[in-house]
């Protein structure tokens, strides 16, 4: 438990990378090298003028090495920590207002996730033009589009709809 | 039955499927009974790909049941040439029939083109994917020859991209069976189809390179063509086509009752003499497309009313 949040972390002088944030949400314990893609599933790319830290490969108890994401000004809706599950099935999601944690959520495998993934079966419907939203059920080790039934194990995270 | 489409053969169970094959076998036992019964229907035929026989064997069912067709015709003389979505072009053809006969070269386009519609449809093969139809008109022929418990059956040829084959596994393990699957390792069964059939509890299903390890265990040989147009090279193609023919003294080793069945066409992989043995019933199977079509647009048409 010493790595819930950081600021727990025995050697937090030192280990303390990202600054804590005011209002907000912070994502701890993503999979090592994952971060860029939870932004990618959040749609957060630096655009909008999100003020965002990114902390990737720290050292972790839970995880050998983990990314931290911090998002100011934004606290994730249900629909986008199910998606979160995806890619970092350990995460901790922090809702953050006024320096202190109000909500901790652990991540929770949805049955089904819709508009988020593209299928990477060229021959797949979805991929043709159709006026159809994605649809992938959600396996134990992976996803499965709902339509052509292809199976994804590895690489979910290339297959996030950026659209 | 109280399904609105038909999608595939997952979604069915032991006694659906038996649904379906006992009102097979009585239209086929008195097909004049049902001549006029749905003698205003009309079924709309979709066909995004080229197919001679579903297509009739689906018109003729449709005939024989007192209704009639309408074609789309090809896709070249189509709207769809004109870029027309698969969404569009089914919602407009609803409009037309009772009930809709799909096949296109995409897989889950039934099950995407079924959401846009309130008829019912029927998938007649989505590229790869499923044919249900061809899956329960094979189960029609098995039951009538071998009986669908207590069967061993071996599934030889292509089998990676067999979409009748996956539709007849998955059917199949509403039954008590042993599924055999032959076949080049470069064409063996898809890792998804293998992932479902693991997932039941009952089946139990083995995978082998040469027909001789099974042949003498097997009440069923279904066998299908190893398609040339699936492979990316002739030579590819050519290194394993021959390997996986039949002929009489291949089925020296095998039991007298074996069924040997094919969806057809065939091309070589079952040579002519055994046409005329007690194993062949590929024709047989291919005539069972009449009167199994015919219940299940029966069924779908009466819109479940005939449930057990």
């Amino acid at each position: 438990m010493s790595d819930d949040h950081d600021h727990h972390d025995g050697n937090a002088d030192h280990e303390l990378r990202v600054s804590k944030i005011q209002d907000g949400t912070v994502i701890d314990h993503v999979r090592g090298g994952q971060a860029l893609n939870v932004l990618a599933i959040l749609g957060i790319d630096g655009g909008e003028g999100e003020e965002v830290s990114v902390g990737m490969n720290v050292p972790s108890d839970r995880l050998a090495r983990k990314d931290i994401v911090k998002v100011e000004g934004r606290e994730l809706s249900q629909d986008e920590v199910d998606v979160l599950s995806l890619i970092a099935p350990d995460a901790s999601i922090n809702i953050v207002r006024d320096y202190d944690v109000v909500e901790k959520h652990r991540v929770e495998r949805p049955a089904v996730v819709e508009g988020v993934l593209s299928c990477p079966n060229a021959d797949c419907i979805t991929t043709d033009g159709e006026p159809v939203t994605s649809r992938f059920e959600v396996l134990q080790d992976g996803v499965r589009c709902s339509y052509c039934g292809t199976i994804v194990r590895e690489g979910i995270a290339e297959l996030i709809d950026t659209n | 039955m109280r399904h609105d489409h038909l999608i595939t053969s997952k979604q069915l169970s032991r006694a659906d499927i038996e649904t379906v094959l006992d009102r097979a076998a009585e239209i086929a036992d008195d097909p004049a009974a049902v001549a006029d019964r749905h003698a205003n229907a009309v079924l709309g035929l979709l066909f995004f790909e080229p197919s001679t026989r579903t297509k009739m064997s689906f018109e003729t069912a449709m005939k024989r049941l007192g209704g009639s067709v309408v074609d789309m015709g090809s896709v070249e003389s189509s709207s769809v040439k004109k870029g027309e979505t698969l969404a569009d072009t089914v919602r407009v053809i609803e409009g037309y029939a009772d009930a809709l006969v799909l096949r296109h070269p995409k897989q889950g386009a039934a099950a995407m083109a079924s959401e846009f519609v309130d008829v019912p449809l029927l998938n007649a093969g989505d590229g790869a994917g499923h044919h249900p139809t061809q899956t329960m008109l094979d189960l029609y022929t098995i039951r009538e020859n071998a009986g669908l418990d207590d069967l061993t059956i071996g599934i030889m040829g292509d089998l990676k991209y067999g979409r009748t084959v996956h539709s007849l596994a998955y059917a199949l393990t509403n039954f008590d069976t042993h599924q055999h699957f032959i076949s080049p390792e470069s064409l063996q069964l898809p890792r998804e189809v293998v992932y479902d059939l693991h997932q039941q509890d009952d089946t139990q299903i083995r995978e082998h390179e040469a027909l001789e390890s099974v042949l003498s265990s097997l009440d069923v040989l279904y066998v299908t063509r190893i398609q040339r147009e699936r492979f990316p090279d002739e030579n590819e193609y050519q290194k394993v086509a021959g390997e996986y023919q039949i002929d009489l003294e291949t089925l020296e080793e095998a039991s007298d009752d074996l069924t040997i069945m094919h969806p057809l066409p065939r091309v070589d992989e079952i040579a002519p003499e055994i046409d005329e043995t007690e194993h062949a019933a590929y024709f047989e199977q291919a005539h069972n497309g009449v009167p199994v079509r015919m219940a299940l647009l029966d069924l779908l048409l009466a819109g479940g009313e005939s449930d057990e």
